[in-house]
């Protein structure tokens, strides 16, 4: 799985980040905080491995 | 008929036997074609539930496809790969497979008595391929500590061959939750380096991390049926059943399969993929974000990765609106900023994915 461009989501109503972003396999994807989600466990594998970093939300 | 007359020895496991979705190959929610190989084009492509991996960055490309027809007219469609780039020096830990992924619960409320040997996993099928030989199915059970093990079955050159593998329960080895992670992979090897059937004794639990620490999912004796671009493989009529022999294939309409796969996948398939989902709002005094909710046909089996393509934009720009995204709905928000007083259109197609 190919991962770039990742960047966390922020949110008008309520404060802290509620996703992230990133293109995943040429396409631009919004990726849950759940560890069950399987573009979610891939982008805490790839960061832990140092493949990957997420930015911050803006 | 009276009662009386019905053996219940005949009827008591009839019905929901198989556990498996799409095993028929109806559903292909994705696309009915893709190129798949390592990296960005492997994983799920094409038809729901299945998915291509090649392990360790292992070489080779194929096209990958829902086809018409299968072994007999009980089948409509099959699922079919063709290779397109071959690999003729496998490395030791490369490994190319078909997978299919059940969820932990599925395993654990399906009947199967895993921890006892005499207890029968069975997996039976429809398979064609061009290169004749030794072909492996493999389980690999992914809660805790992970075990695999490995059957062979053989097909002859161009010839559909019905083929039914029964696997055995473990001592006390493998576990499955009774939760939606993934529980047990069932793959289909197409090719395997040797690290992949290291230790391998057909029919035998192996520990995954024992030895080269590599998933199991071959014997020595598997073909590499990646060796030539002349290679085509086929199969349909998957059923992974509880019990040692295979009854037959338990066939069920589209609509119920695409409504199993929809837990996993779903799409907004306006006339068949050519239309749009529109959206259209009178922005009022403000400038503000407004928000949609979307409700899925199906629950998702977790919070589900969106992706939204916009079509059509006039003065209503669609995005994801992640706090807001649900198991059962996805949630949209229009960018701030534009006009106020207006009627405002947006016409997006999104999917949602919760594979395992």
């Amino acid at each position: 799985m190919e991962i770039t461009n990742a960047q966390y989501e922020g949110d008008e109503i309520r404060e802290g980040n509620h996703g992230i972003t990133a293109t995943i396999d040429g396409q631009e994807m919004s990726i849950p905080l759940d560890s069950g989600n399987r573009h979610y466990a891939e982008i805490l594998k790839q960061v832990a491995a140092g493949t990957l970093t997420i930015a911050e939300a803006d | 008929m009276a009662l009386s007359k019905v053996n219940p020895s005949l009827v008591q496991n009839f019905g929901r036997r198989r556990l498996n979705i799409n095993g028929a190959m109806q559903v292909a929610q994705r696309a009915t074609t893709a190129t798949i190989s390592d990296g960005a084009n492997e994983g799920y492509r094409t038809l729901d539930r299945w998915r291509a991996l090649f392990s360790s960055s292992a070489g080779g490309v194929a096209t990958m496809s829902q086809v018409n027809g299968g072994p007999n007219f009980k089948f409509a469609n099959s699922l079919k790969v063709d290779v397109t780039t071959a690999d003729t020096s496998l490395d030791v830990n490369h490994a190319i497979t078909l997978q299919y992924k059940f969820e932990d619960q599925d395993i654990a409320n399906s009947g199967w008595e895993y921890r006892d040997p005499n207890s029968k996993l069975n997996i039976s099928f429809w398979a064609k391929s061009t290169k004749a030989g030794t072909y492996c199915v493999f389980l690999y059970s992914q809660n805790n500590t992970s075990y695999n093990i490995v059957k062979e079955y053989t097909l002859a050159a161009d010839t559909w061959t019905y083929v039914s593998l029964s696997f055995k329960g473990s001592n006390s080895q493998i576990a499955f939750n009774n939760d939606n992670s993934s529980g047990l992979i069932v793959g289909w090897t197409l090719a395997a380096g040797s690290n992949r059937y290291e230790n391998v004794v057909e029919g035998e639990w192996i520990l995954t991390s024992s030895g080269q620490a590599q998933g199991r999912y071959a014997t020595s004796n598997q073909v590499n049926f990646f060796d030539s671009t002349s290679n085509v493989y086929e199969f349909t009529g998957v059923q992974i059943e509880v019990g040692d022999t295979a009854t037959d294939f338990e066939h069920r309409s589209y609509a119920e399969e695409l409504s199993l796969c929809q837990r996993y996948f779903e799409k907004d398939n306006i006339n068949g993929g050519s239309g749009t989902h529109r959206i259209a709002i009178n922005k009022g005094s403000t400038t503000s974000s407004y928000y949609f909710a979307v409700p899925y046909k199906v629950t998702k089996r977790a919070l589900p990765t969106v992706t939204i393509s916009q079509v059509y934009d006039s003065d209503l720009t669609i995005s994801t609106h992640a706090s807001a995204n649900t198991d059962s709905h996805l949630g949209l928000k229009n960018a701030t900023g534009g006009s106020t007083n207006t009627r405002a259109l947006a016409e997006i197609n999104w999917s949602v994915d919760s594979e395992l």
